[in-house]
Parts: structure tokens; sequence; C-alpha cells
């Protein structure tokens, strides 16, 4: 499953970042790693980008980013 | 005896309070000006505290030091080269297990670091407790409790950091981050492998080397080649070999293993320092979100903001403008009854005070408008309306900041690129810079005001607002175009932090308007001076005009006759007359005027180009008035004004009228509007383009681009018209 098919309001452990080597190494610095856990805070109005909770602060990124990290969910 | 001098860096996350903690340090004792060779910002300032010169530099917020942006670049070398005597990192308390990766990778630099946490009230208000001893022995460095906004900690913070900076404190091996077993024996491999290479001279730690090596640094790897000659090939060679071998066991690239691994790290350091009272407490930032990015509400309350900046900007700066324009008369006034005639009264009044003048009239509006975006940056708005824009905008190949800058250019392309410095990709920055001058600015309107009028009389608001349409759409497809052209190359990850909203500082907001309107009044008026007094000279020279008439004997002539029959008249036929006479001067004087600009060196240009305005429909007077205009748009009317015999007053109706019986068809009216639309922006913009591009080379492009496309679009209109029947 992608982080882009996560419903607003729900938890994912993060699996794997993929993508293009300066996003994947950006999205790494930025905590999104692997067996982090994210908060789906909410969509922007035009439903790209989607807002994030990872480490206890929040975080945007596009739909088409977050398409390229597989996760799980969580109950 | 001299004090000691002292460079004291500041390094931290994006807002994790640097900036607030660096005003505070340094108050009005800035100097804000460029790094060398790129448009990231650099601040510092000198204060004198402890009996030392403390030179205090703040460097580009950054969330790493991989070489991935100018900023990361730009702080990293400062670190690497500068060798500042003591590194301080600003850490944001509530954030802070994201904080200590930048921590750590300072710490693997070989430089003297503590830490300050700041914000520290707002951390204890929700619940967090920060071991600050324990955080000090696990990564042995001084940590320091600060609250940058209330000055709380900060005179604590300078006296550890001085005396970090004065001790001979080693960094000890052992304290910075181990990697794993693989990891770790790859780095001492390489390590010793550089150590063991013939060398004059090894800028840095050869440890930070190897594992910068290990992480594919292009920066560091250019550098090895510089130091090691041949030696250097080797070197990378073998870390190319020691990447492949660990590819091969975690089966991912070094680097990503390695920024895991210190995330574990950092993992080990909270678990040891860091509680949370399990008690929940109501986030206000978030609930404020709820609001502000609400998926339906949002998006009006951002326009409604977005048209206040727009109101406040224009129309409250309006009023200092007006008290400017009239302070400046009565300069010009003072001048003109003080100074004898001559050539330095025109230069100084007609060039220098006129051209300078329509510049300093738009301080209001820049001081007004940097004071609203402190604000949304300030409270942190600014990454939401960010977040709200970004999908528009990246149809553009643009980032979702880019959206105020762009709104901005319908009032004026002078602040608007300004406004392009919040944004942080140089390729974004410039892409709009250069799309900016497509919305029509406000000083345009007349222009199309007076065409529109004169020929479209009944649909001249349709046609006016078609002309605003084109605008946008050309910048539109000129975006697209330079993204996949000239500024190429992959987005720039959108991957933006949302920080929690905070009530800004006025002490911050006032520095950050005041530092814009002097780059503004400094740097625009070197150019803006130059540009005047070009202008005026092609404009007031040559002196010996061989005019078609005397018009100052002809003027004296009815002056005379006039008079004569003045003397003779009643008071009430009196009034009559001198009304009378002043009318047939002023249009002798405008007659003369305008003989005057036809035979000065700008009217010779006009009619030597008149074979480029022709093809398009616009006739040689039309072509002075374009030329004018680069000085300011509103000139063109006044000009047109000048050379139709209407008087110079801006009475549009008259200039319509001349317009109409010169021969102008609507067609070349409306091309006139797209050329006006279109062209070369003015010359305050020109000088925004280059101070903010910080190249002349775009400068000229913007130019020539603008002025191109102008010319092809007012040609395609001009005869597409005629084809269509239209005249």
């Amino acid at each position: 499953m992608q982080l882009s098919d996560i419903k607003e309001g729900s938890r994912a452990i993060i699996n794997h970042v993929g993508g293009n080597a300066a996003l994947r190494r950006r999205l790494h610095e930025m905590g999104i790693i692997k067996d982090s856990e994210v908060y789906i805070e909410k969509y922007a109005p035009l439903r790209d980008p989607i807002e994030l909770i990872v480490k206890g602060y929040h975080i945007s990124l596009r739909v088409g980013e977050a398409q390229e990290i597989s996760v799980k969910t969580v109950k | 005896m001299q004090a000691r001098q002292l460079t004291i860096a500041l390094a931290g996350n994006p807002n994790s309070g640097k900036t607030t903690v660096f005003n505070t340090l340094t108050g009005t004792r800035q100097k804000v000006g460029n790094w060398p060779g790129v448009t990231v910002e650099k601040k510092e300032g000198t204060i004198h505290k402890f009996d030392r010169e403390l030179k205090i530099i703040d460097l580009p917020g950054t969330y790493s030091l991989t070489p991935f942006s100018i900023e990361e670049i730009v702080a990293r070398n400062f670190i690497l080269e500068e060798c500042p005597d003591v590194v301080i990192d600003i850490i944001d308390a509530s954030n802070l297990e994201r904080s200590l990766y930048l921590a750590t990778q300072l710490r693997e630099i070989d430089c003297k670091v503590l830490f300050a946490l700041n914000m520290a009230d707002l951390t204890r208000s929700r619940g967090i407790k920060i071991d600050a001893e324990k955080l000090s022995e696990l990564l042995d460095l001084p940590v320091v409790f600060t609250i940058g906004n209330k000055n709380k900690g900060i005179d604590n913070l300078l006296k550890k950091a001085i005396e970090l900076a004065e001790s001979d404190h080693n960094i000890i091996q052992h304290r910075k981050v181990r990697y794993s077993k693989d990891i770790e024996k790859s780095i001492t491999l390489l390590q010793s492998f550089i150590e063991d290479q013939p060398r004059s001279s090894l800028a840095y730690n050869p440890r930070w080397t190897a594992i910068k090596l290990m992480e594919d640094d292009q920066i560091v790897q250019k550098r090895i080649r510089q130091q090691f000659g041949a030696g250097g090939e080797k070197i990378i060679a073998q870390s190319e070999v020691q990447r492949k071998l660990l590819a091969d066991r975690f089966d991912d690239d070094a680097e990503i293993i390695m920024t895991d691994e210190r995330y574990g790290f950092i993992a080990g350091i909270i678990k040891e320092v860091y509680t949370t009272s399990t008690r929940q407490r109501v986030d206000l930032s978030r609930n404020i979100d709820l609001v502000l990015t609400n998926r339906f509400i949002g998006f009006p309350i951002f326009l409604l903001l977005i048209w206040g900046m727009f109101q406040l900007t224009f129309s409250l700066g309006a009023y200092p403008m007006g008290w400017i324009e009239n302070g400046i008369s009565i300069f010009s006034s003072l001048i003109n009854s003080v100074l004898p005639a001559g050539m330095l009264k025109d230069l100084l009044l007609d060039g220098i005070i006129a051209g300078v003048g329509s510049v300093v009239i738009f301080l209001p509006n820049i001081l007004i408008l940097f004071f609203c975006i402190a604000l949304f940056e300030d409270t942190g708005y600014m990454s939401r309306a960010a977040f709200l824009m970004d999908k528009i905008m990246h149809l553009i190949g643009l980032h979702g900041k880019s959206f105020i800058p762009m709104l901005m250019g319908f009032g004026c392309s002078v602040p608007a690129i300004m406004a392009t410095r919040t944004l942080e990709s140089e390729k974004d920055r410039i892409l709009t810079i250069l799309i900016t001058p497509f919305m029509s600015c406000s000083a345009r309107l007349p222009i199309y005001i007076v065409f529109a009028g004169a020929f479209f009389a009944e649909q001249a608001g349709t046609v006016i607002f078609s002309i605003y349409l084109a605008g946008i759409v050309i910048a539109i497809i000129s975006g697209r175009m330079f993204r996949s052209t000239l500024l190429r190359g992959a987005d720039a990850p959108f991957v933006m932090e949302l920080p929690p909203y905070r009530i800004p500082m006025a002490k911050s907001l006032m520095i950050h308007m005041w530092d814009r309107s002097k780059m503004f009044l400094r740097k625009m008026g070197g150019i803006i001076l130059i540009g005047s007094i070009i202008i005026w000279v092609l404009s007031a020279f040559p002196k010996n005009i061989n005019y078609s008439q005397n018009y100052s004997a002809r003027i004296a002539g009815i002056n005379a006759a006039y008079n004569q029959q003045i003397a003779a008249e009643s008071p009430q036929q009196k009034t009559i007359l001198e009304k009378k006479r002043d009318i047939v001067i002023a249009e002798i004087e405008r007659a003369g005027k305008a003989e005057k600009i036809e035979k000065s060196y700008m009217g010779k240009i006009g009619k030597m180009l008149a074979p480029v305005f022709e093809p398009i429909g616009i006739d040689w007077r039309g072509g002075v008035a374009l030329l004018t205009g680069f000085i300011a748009k509103e000139i063109v009317v006044s000009t047109l004004g000048v050379l139709y015999a209407t008087g110079d007053s801006v009475e549009s109706e008259a200039l319509g009228k001349a317009l109409q019986s010169s021969g102008m068809t609507g067609m070349g009216a409306l091309s006139m509007m797209v050329f006006v639309l279109l062209y070369i922006p003015c010359l305050a913009t020109v000088a925004a383009i280059k101070k903010e591009t910080g190249s002349s080379k775009w400068m000229i492009f913007s130019i020539v681009y603008s002025t191109g496309i102008a010319w092809m679009f007012a040609f395609l209109v001009y005869h597409a018209g005629r084809l269509m029947g239209f005249s």
C-alpha cells in the first residue's frame, strides 16, 4: 500500500521510501524513514498536497511524492 | 588592549527561532547582504560583550548539511572553510528528534558546537521535559536553554559560547555518531586509505571525509580530486568499491542506510533525555489550521487575506505616496526658484528629480508589502498559503509560494519581484521573476483606458479585461516553456514543514521591513539615477534645434497683442481675454515642446525605429511614447499627450480624439495595448530583476524576451485582426 492511499485521520508505518535520489534523501533527512509512524493530518482543499505528522511535527508532501512511499496500515 | 575577536556562527533548522535569537543578539547592528556568488541572504552583526568583539553570523536555515540546496552548501562551506570559533546550533526544543539530525552532522565536522534548546517555554507548556545535563553528557557538548523571543538565556548562551571557543576542548572521536559494524568497517578502511595517500595538506578531518565519500558527496569528491591529483582518483575508486559492497549487503544506497542509522542513534538519545507527560493538551496551532486550511473555507480566507494585503499595499500606500509626491514637487519648485536657468537646473529637475522621484514614491508600497509578507512568514501562514496554492502553481512548474509575488505583480512589478525572496529554490525564483512582469501592473492601466476608450467605446471593459487575461496566459505559457528549456531540472521536492503558528515579534517585523526598504533605496537608487540621466540626455539634446518657427517670438507677440487689448477692456472682459491668451500661449508652448521632442535624440531614435513599429500599426509618435515608457509606464500617456497636441495633462478624451484623427486604427490601438502589456518593464523593474537574480544576464534576457514577445503578439493581433476584416 502507498502512503497516498491512506485516508485522512489515520496512521501508517513507513515501509520503504522510493523515488529519485534527491527526494529519497530529503525525505529520510526529514525523518520519514523505515518503521517510523506517520499520521495523515489532512489533504489540501484541492486534494494535493498532503499534510502529515511525523516525529511530532507537521510536514507536507505532494501526492506524487507520497505515491513513492510504501506503508503498512496500523489499526 | 585590543578586545579579543571571536566568530560565532548560528546554525539550525528553519523555524527553529534562529533568526529571533540572531535579532535578539545583534539588534539593529546587523548587516544584510548576499553570500558570495549566490542569492542566499547573508546576515551578520558585530557586538561587543564580555570584553570581546563578537562577530555573529546567521547561517541559512537547513535541515541537514548534505549539499543538495544552495543553503546547505553555503552553511557547510562556511563551517568548513571559515572555521568559526564556535557554532551554536539553535534547536527547537519541542522538535528535538528532527533537530538532532542537523546536530549530529555538525558534530561530525571538526568544530566546536554548543546547543541552544530554544523555545523552552513552549516545550514546558506542552508537557515535554528534556534532560539537558544528560544530553550534554551524551553528546559531550554544552547545552543551554533559551527563549529567544523573551531574551531569556541569551547572555548565558553567549557566555558558554565564549567559554567553549576559548577552551582547548578536544573533540573526542568516540562521542560522535557510531554506525553499524559493516559501515564502520568501510569508513575505517577508507579513512586509513586517505591517510596513506601522499598529499600536500588535507583540508578536512579524514573520518568526516571518508563518511562524505561513502555518501557519494559530489563536492567532497571534487575537493579530493583537486587536492590529491591521481591519488584522488584512487580514493574515489576505493569509496565506490565500499559503496558497492554496502549496497549489496543492505540492498540500499549507503547514504540512505547512514541516514537511517543517524536517526537510530538519535532515537537512542531521545529515549534517555526526552519525556513527555501523557496528558493530552489542546494543540492550538492544529485548531487554527482546521480553519485556515479547511477544505471549504480555506481558500476564501486565503483570498480575503491576499485581498487585504493588496488593499493595504496599494490603497493605504497611496496616501504616503501622495505626500512624497507633494514633497518632491515642493522640492522641485524650491530648486526651480533657487537655481539659475541652465543645463544643471534642467538636469536636476527634469532628469534626476523626475526620474529618481518616480521610483522613490514606491517606498510606502514596499514598506507595507514587506510588513505584510513578514507577518505571513513570521506567523507561519506563508507555508499554509503555499500548501493551498501548490496544486495550481505546480501546473506552471512552480512552487505554491510563487503565487504571492505573481499576484503582487498586478500592483507593481518592483515589490513583486522583491517578494520572490521567499522562494527557496533559485530556479523557482528566477522563473517567477521572469514571468511576473507579464502580470499587468497598475501603471499600465491608464494607457489601456486611453486606447480602449477611444477605439472600443462600448466594449472598453471587455477589451481591458482580455488584455489582463492575455498577460496571465502568456505568463503561464512562458513559465512552462522556461521550465522545460532554460530552467530545466527535476522540480525541487515539495517536502515542506508546516511550522506551528506563532505570534510574531514586533522587533523582527520592523527589522525585516527596514532591511528591504534600505536595500530598495540604496541599490535601486544607483541604477535609477544613471538611467534617469541617460533618458534625460536623450530627450534634452541636441540643444540647438532648428525650430520650424520661432515659438518664443510668437508667444511674445501674442502676449503683447493681448495685453494691448486687455488694457483697453473692462475688468470683466479682461479676465476672459486673459484666459483666452493663456490658452493660445499654452497651445503654442505645447507645439514647441512637441517639436522639441520630435527633434531630440529621443525623437530621432523614435523615427529611426519607425520601421520597427510600422508593421504593428504604431506610428513614430507611439514609438517615442513607448520608449519613454521605459522610465515608467506612467509617462507613456503624457508623452502621447505632448506629441498628439492635446497638452500634457492626462485628459484621456481629448487624447483619444487626437489619436483617432491621426489615422490610428482600432487594430493599431489593440496592438499598442498588447505591446504595452508585454514589452520591456520599466527601469525600476529592470533594476529589481538585476538585483534579485544577481546577474545582468537574466536582466538582459528578460528585456529581450519580453520585448520580442511583445512585438510578436502585437504583430499577430494587428494582422490577424485585419485579415478578419476589422480595421
